[in-house]
């Protein structure tokens, strides 16, 4: 008996633990529905002290794995922080290029657009360049604009910006060209002041100022007065603002001249776009014809009347003969009645005044010109009082 | 060097474990078998404690042993949760049993043959299981699931490898 148990040893405690295992599951199938039942005593027992056991044990398992998780979740959020970090402040770093380049844009579409609109108003033979370098020197003022031969630029053609004259075409290569600014010494261009109507020629001076120097001293040249270019150098369009006179005093070493300052009008230091101008002649022609256009629907007479004012005085008492020269004209034929210019009457007539030389049938051939010394007829009105009988 | 002399080869690969490691082991796999599901659920399909008994009885080569290991620790186990107390008990009684037995026969030390090990008890643990609950307890809403079963075996029989390599570190050297 003795060997049996020590023989089957293992299989005893098996069944024994199995058969009080059993034991046990049979006495929780009394009740149905187990798993929404409430436990007996003894299972109840059991699991409270299963749980009471356990849960400290589980709490500090959930603190150390929580605190595992968070140093874990921490520590690879850190390193992730470090990398979105990076990578943040790369995009940053990307966006401000990029807020600077539309900032750029902007400022150039806004540059463009004034130099769009300046060009339709103003100019049509032109073309618009991109500055791309500066001659790198100090001592001379040039420009690299990205417009050459094959563009149609040719030397001594005129830069321009919307704010004013820039300077003109120096050398001319195939796809680019190098342009004079207007303050470089070796530069100039006819002007006019604006105020006075003086001409004169502005050129560079020291400094990359631009100056007038063959004006005699002029009070009324004051500063802020504009200049404009005159055209006469047969290089920039007449009417093109260079700049306005800074300050205007005698010449110390030019005298007697005066050395007359001009703040350029564009800003020569900070050009990106220029338009040269490729076609004065045309574009000069072209004013014209608009300006004749304008003045089509006038009358010959008053178009003479207009560019000659000093023949004509609107204010003056209308002329006793042309009322019988209207009534004759109109009797006579009926042409169009056109008014001819007539000059106003001298207050002191003389033998050149109108009116006061006899016709050339009436003169004796051989005669003294007392005929033409004396008036021939005067006017009581007009006469003076000495020559009254 | 002191030598020592086994009669058999049971007790030339009966290993020896520190009480304390005999104690931690259980319990800790038992409760991170009820923790790691809260941190994530699918982890549930880990049988931990039966990694843990399959271990110590396969390197114990006691019967009696991984019977007793076995039931304790199922009872365990079905502590915490809703079901019967008694069921794992069952099943892992009688997989302490069977994995002593076997330990005898075969080289539990391979890394191959722990793995089929692991993979066959637990799928026996799971027929068990399924028997005991469909026909013992008479559970009809209990249905078998082989293919997710399997799934299960496989996992564990994959993790098991690691932790028995882990678990050898704990033995207690006979030689020194």
């Amino acid at each position: 008996m003795e060997s049996f148990f020590s023989r089957f040893r293992s299989e005893l405690v098996l069944a024994l633990i199995l058969l009080l295992q059993v034991v046990g599951l049979a006495s929780q199938m009394g009740r149905e529905r187990y798993g929404s039942r409430v436990d007996g005593h003894h299972v109840r027992f059991v699991r409270a002290w299963s749980a009471h056991t356990a849960t400290p044990v589980e709490a500090v398992l959930k603190r150390v794995g929580d605190s595992l998780r968070t140093t874990w979740h921490g520590y690879v959020d850190l390193r992730h922080v470090r990398q979105h970090n990076r990578d943040l402040q790369y995009q940053i770093d990307q966006l401000r290029l990029r807020e600077a380049a539309l900032a750029e844009d902007a400022r150039q579409g806004q540059r463009l657009q004034q130099l769009l609109a300046f060009k339709q108003q103003y100019l049509g033979h032109t073309v618009a360049a991109e500055v791309v370098g500066t001659g790198g020197s100090d001592q001379t003022r040039i420009l690299t604009i990205n417009k050459g031969y094959s563009d149609g630029i040719r030397p001594d053609m005129a830069v321009i910006t919307p704010d004013g004259v820039v300077g003109k075409v120096r050398d001319v290569f195939s796809d680019s060209a190098q342009v004079l600014l207007l303050n470089d010494t070796t530069s100039g261009a006819g002007v006019v002041l604006t105020g006075t109507r003086s001409r004169g020629i502005v050129h560079g001076a020291a400094g990359g100022r631009l100056q007038i120097s063959n004006l005699l001293p002029d009070d009324r040249i004051k500063p802020g007065e504009p200049v404009v270019t005159s055209g006469g150098d047969r290089v920039f369009p007449r009417g093109l603002p260079v700049g306005v006179v800074q300050s205007s005093k005698p010449d110390p070493e030019h005298q007697p001249y005066a050395a007359i300052l001009i703040q350029p009008a564009a800003n020569l230091d900070r050009l990106e776009e220029v338009l040269i101008v490729t076609d004065v002649a045309e574009q000069l022609a072209r004013v014209s014809a608009g300006d004749e256009a304008g003045e089509a629907g006038k009358k010959a007479s008053d178009i003479v009347a207009e560019r000659l004012p000093g023949l004509t005085d609107s204010k003056a008492a209308p002329d006793a003969n042309a009322p019988a020269a209207q009534d004759g004209a109109k009797g006579a034929t009926k042409e169009p009645a056109v008014a001819l210019p007539r000059p106003p009457q001298a207050i002191h007539a003389d033998r050149y005044s109108p009116g006061t030389v006899p016709p050339a049938a009436e003169l004796t051939p051989g005669a003294q010109d007392t005929q033409l010394a004396a008036p021939a007829t005067r006017t009581p009105k007009q006469a003076a009082p000495e020559d009254q009988p | 060097m002191p030598r020592r002399s086994f009669a058999n080869r049971h007790e030339l690969e009966e290993h020896q474990f520190h009480p304390v490691v005999l104690l931690a082991v259980p319990l800790c796999a038992l409760f991170l078998q009820s923790y790691l599901p809260h941190i994530w659920q699918p982890l549930s399909i880990l049988d931990l404690p039966l990694i843990g008994v399959l271990y110590f009885a396969i390197s114990w080569r006691n019967r009696i042993a991984g019977t007793l290991l076995g039931a304790a620790v199922g009872l365990l186990q079905d502590l915490p949760g809703n079901g019967y107390i008694g069921v794992n008990g069952i099943a892992k009684a009688l997989i302490g049993y069977a994995a002593a037995s076997i330990g005898l026969k075969v080289d539990v030390d391979n890394i191959i043959t722990r793995a089929l090990m692991n993979l066959c008890f637990c799928l026996l643990q799971s027929v068990l299981l399924f028997v005991m609950q469909r026909y013992l307890l008479g559970d009809t809403g209990y249905a078998a699931q082989p293919v997710h079963e399997l799934i299960r075996a496989g996992i564990n029989a994959a993790l098991a490898v690691p932790i028995f390599l882990l678990l050898d570190r704990t033995r207690i050297n006979e030689y020194a």
